[in-house]
């Protein structure tokens, strides 16, 4: 059991080599502040990115950053607001969920796990905003791909596949991120009292205007109380985000009341509340028990989502609450069992989508497939793929997926190959 | 073909032609086959029309399955194919091969779907860029990625090249609008990517599939998302007497937080072509004119404007026009329209380059081109996608004239060679197609692009999909699956161990 901490991209490289010739499997770390997502490893080895630091290149005026993989998030977002700056796409942190310390993750982190925020809905996902990557296959060699410019259609977007391939493709060594300039000014709307199917629509109603909402969330009864320290009560709270220069954020907010006037009491929520709200309802705060209660996060059709979760909650006991439009749903299983089988077959009943088991115990993560079984033809192509980066499957074997020592997605048979 | 190597043709496809066009005439039955030379003469180039060759024969399926049928066909006995959408490619990426079969997306041209409440529309791949706009602008929607060739360019196409547009800068391109596809892989599988949900379940297959330049697969069905349109816009025509000032006005613009939703600037001698051609009432006494427009509410539109302004005089702009109504905004635009064809009527031809480089490269990269411009003695025009530094150099030439095509070639790849020595790239969203696929070394060192060309042998193993474009030199997928062990070293001693 050895743990490589190397500090720069050729010490990276050279560890991967080491491992494909003694094909030692690698667990592939940064902060570990996501170690919990995915079926539980047993990598004999460890390469310990932590130490592969530094910015080393930030342009704000070219909205562009590289780093190493391994530089702080926490770090990276510092640097960007000293310029009044930030990653647009708003990097949850798995902290306060998976019971670890709030502030952790790494870059690279962020892209391996494509993460995102409340703006996914209008600003993407890092998958989105990523511009260029090194990184060593599995196969033991360093190769890049894009750059640092935005436009960019030279070369296959390799960058783009390590979005979610959590370690299993390659070890990222370096990233090169676009970044943009932060909101000067930002008010939640929050219309209250609203049950799911309400609040869907006014949702949707709410983006279909011209008053360019950055984010929409609903909050049901009782989950509102737990984000922002309580400040919200416990009345169910559908959130309108509304950011940008305030002339036009005054102006939109304004045009929303006069559009959802009807919908419910409406309550505005300015600067510092309003961001510690987004902030809880991104980190999914709401369901940060401290407990091993199966926590899913669920991506769907907006319409749909709320049905599937009215049919759920007539087989299951499960509190829900909703990011993205509705689009988003985030799931605590009260009962303890993840009901996966139950549901996915509910997720492709409502228009489809897909489910990740973000928090369970390792017994559940080890029995159920944390991330959304794919249809044969897709699964047996992301196996090809994988094989290509990774012959010998040395990178985080088994985090995707049960099998041989393999990290891939394995095919499910019951009906979703429609 | 200038000195363009393509892949040898396969004797053996070349022998059984008759036959493989009665196979595909029991595939695709109807008018879907297209095999006589008079009649194959409309798909021999695309955009880039410097090259061409008929197909072996043209293929116009209608149905997926029939898709389905003609690759699985072509897979089981190695017959090349490539996919075409409406052939505006300006890099080759549709140019048939002599061997291969042209697939024809264009009866692909039905909206499938119209979904307000997800703000997403489902299409076939042979719709066009600006037909999803037509179909949904009368609720205020529209699709957000506007190629010059929106008219004609289909969205499936957009998809293979990862199309751009004038609006990027702020809405982003086809990857960032894009929510799913189906596609066919070259064995005949179906697959579906995405939906009307965010992100995927695994690896980002969309990801990689978005311009992948029709090598990977071929896509059948595409939803994106639409957006509200904006209230208002309003656009600065701003004169600056150096090309320096006009680049430090756009960083200054980004430097105050503000993303335009275009940004675009001309030098002097594409300022006078455009001129001469629609009288604009641009400034002929500025070496860079921006255009920068602002949309959003008129509020937000009118606060706007009065930054950009201050902006550009402390940046010693010598003329800012600020349009007053809508007709005046079109008018400032219409010199950057018409930009291409005014330059063309200065020249017989002209060849038009697509490279991207940081921002602020702008000023040694117009020196350079000037060099260049003197050492060819071959003009050169620019325009210039200002707020993501996407160029768009237009060397004039004569084809008449013997060995100016290929002077001006030259004179491209030095270009692009610029580019990327100054951190940019050698496409922002014309594609690699033929036309640069050469010059990708510049950029990608081999291990790089066999990286590449492995994603290539998970889709398609045996290099039988749009091959001869992308990628220089084609290496054979067992070769390149094959491993370089370094067996025997231990883990270097001066990494930290625990």
């Amino acid at each position: 059991m050895t743990t490589f901490t190397p500090s720069t991209p050729s010490q990276t490289l050279s560890t991967v080599q080491w491992a494909v010739a003694e094909e030692a499997p690698l667990e592939i770390l940064g902060h570990g502040s996501k170690r919990g997502i995915g079926r539980p490893q047993q990598s004999e080895h460890t390469l310990d990115l932590s130490k592969l630091t530094g910015v080393t290149l930030y342009e704000p005026a070219e909205l562009v950053l590289s780093a190493r993989a391994g530089t702080p998030l926490a770090e990276i977002e510092a640097l960007l607001a000293e310029s009044g700056q930030q990653l647009a796409f708003e990097p949850m942190d798995y902290g306060p969920l998976l019971g670890g310390t709030p502030g952790k993750g790494t870059i690279g982190g962020v892209l391996a796990a494509n993460l995102s925020g409340p703006r996914r809905l209008k600003a993407g996902a890092a998958r989105d905003h990523i511009l260029g990557i090194s990184a060593v296959a599995g196969r033991g060699e360093a190769f890049k791909s894009g750059g640092r410019v935005v436009k960019n259609v030279t070369g296959y977007d390799l960058s783009k596949l390590m979005a979610n391939s959590w370690g299993t493709l390659a070890v990222l060594t370096d990233v090169t991120f676009k970044v943009l300039p932060a909101a000067e000014t930002e008010i939640t709307l929050a219309i209250r009292g609203l049950l799911d199917d309400a609040a869907t629509a006014a949702m949707a109603l709410a983006l279909g205007s011209s008053a360019e909402v950055s984010s929409a969330a609903h909050l049901p009864e009782r989950v509102a109380a737990r984000v922002a320290t309580g400040q919200l009560g416990s009345d169910a709270a559908t959130l309108l985000r509304v950011e940008g220069f305030g002339p036009s954020v005054a102006y939109r907010v304004a045009a929303l009341k006069q559009l959802l006037g009807k919908a419910g009491p409406l309550q505005e929520i300015a600067g510092e509340s309003s961001k510690a709200i987004w902030r809880d309802v991104r980190d999914c705060v709401p369901f940060a028990d401290g407990t091993e209660k199966p926590v899913w996060r669920v991506s769907m059709a907006p319409s749909q989502a709320h049905q599937m979760v009215l049919t759920l909650r007539m087989q299951a006991g499960v509190s829900a609450f909703y990011d993205w439009q509705g689009g988003l749903i985030w799931l605590r299983m009260e009962a303890g069992d993840p009901e996966a089988n139950l549901l996915r077959g509910l997720i492709r009943k409502h228009g489809g989508g897909h489910a990740t088991l973000v928090r369970a115990a390792p017994a559940h993560r080890a029995a159920v497939p944390v991330f959304e079984p794919q249809p044969p033809h897709l699964a047996a192509l992301s196996a090809r793929l994988k094989a290509e980066f990774d012959p010998k499957h040395i990178l985080n074997p088994g985090r995707m997926a049960p099998g041989s020592g393999s990290a891939t997605l394995n095919p499910t048979t019951e009906g979703a190959a429609s | 073909m200038s000195g363009l190597a393509m892949p040898k043709p396969d004797d053996a496809t070349m022998r059984r032609r008759d036959e493989i066009v009665a196979d595909m005439r029991i595939i695709v039955p109807g008018e879907g086959v297209v095999d006589a030379e008079n009649s194959m003469r409309a798909f021999e180039s695309d955009g880039l029309t410097a090259y061409r060759q008929l197909p072996l024969v043209v293929v116009l399926p209608e149905t997926v399955a029939q898709v389905s049928r003609v690759l699985k066909y072509c897979n089981d006995r190695n017959i090349r194919v490539v996919p075409r959408g409406s052939g505006t490619s300006l890099s080759g990426g549709a140019l048939p091969l002599e061997d291969a079969v042209l697939l024809v997306m264009s009866r692909f041209n039905r909206i499938l779907e119209i979904d307000f409440p997800n703000r997403a529309v489902v299409a076939q791949p042979g719709v066009t860029n600006l037909g999803i706009t037509t179909a949904v602008e009368q609720e205020g929607f529209y699709y957000a990625p506007d190629p010059s060739s929106q008219i004609a360019c289909s969205i499936g196409g957009n998809v293979a090249e990862n199309s751009g547009g004038v609006h990027c800068l702020k809405y982003g391109l086809t990857a960032n609008n894009v929510l799913g596809i189906e596609m066919v892989l070259m064995n005949g599988e179906v697959v579906r990517l995405g939906g009307r949900h965010l992100d995927s379940e695994g690896y980002d297959l969309l990801g990689v599939m978005t311009g992948s330049e029709g090598l990977l697969g071929v896509v059948t069905e595409v939803t994106v998302r639409i957006l509200k349109t904006p209230e208002t816009a309003r656009a600065l025509l701003i004169g600056f007497p150096t090309s320096e000032q006009g680049g430090q006005c756009v960083a200054d613009i980004i430097g105050a937080g503000i993303i335009p939703g275009g940004m675009e600037m001309m030098d002097r001698p594409a300022i006078h072509a455009a001129e001469d051609f629609v009288h604009a009432g641009y400034p002929l006494d500025v070496e860079a004119l921006l255009i920068v427009e602002l949309d959003g509410p008129g509020v937000e539109v009118d606060h706007l404007i009065g930054l950009v302004e201050a902006i550009a005089y402390k940046n010693g702009s010598t003329t800012c026009r600020i349009s007053q109504s809508e007709q005046e905004r079109l008018s400032f635009w219409a010199g950057r329209k018409a930009a291409f064809p005014a330059v063309g009527r200065i020249s017989p031809d002209y060849y038009c380059m697509d490279g991207t480089i940081p921002r602020k490269e702008l000023p040694r990269v117009l020196a350079g081109m000037r060099e260049l411009s003197e050492k060819y003695g071959l003009g050169v025009a620019n325009v210039f996608h200002a707020g993501d530094g996407n160029l768009h150099p237009l060397i004039l030439y004569d084809a008449n004239v013997p060995g100016e095509l290929d002077k001006a070639e030259s004179f491209g790849a030095d270009i692009l060679r610029l580019c990327v020595k100054v951190g940019g790239v050698l496409t922002g969203e014309h594609g690699v197609g033929v036309e640069k696929r050469d010059l990708m070394p510049e950029m990608f060192n081999q291990v790089d692009l066999d990286q590449q060309m492995r994603v290539k042998c998970a889709f398609d193993p045996n290099h039988l999909l749009n091959p001869g474009k992308v990628f220089p030199q084609l290496r054979r997928c067992a070769e390149l699956g094959r491993m370089h062990v370094h067996r025997g070293q231990v883990a270097f001693p001066d990494i930290p161990r625990f």
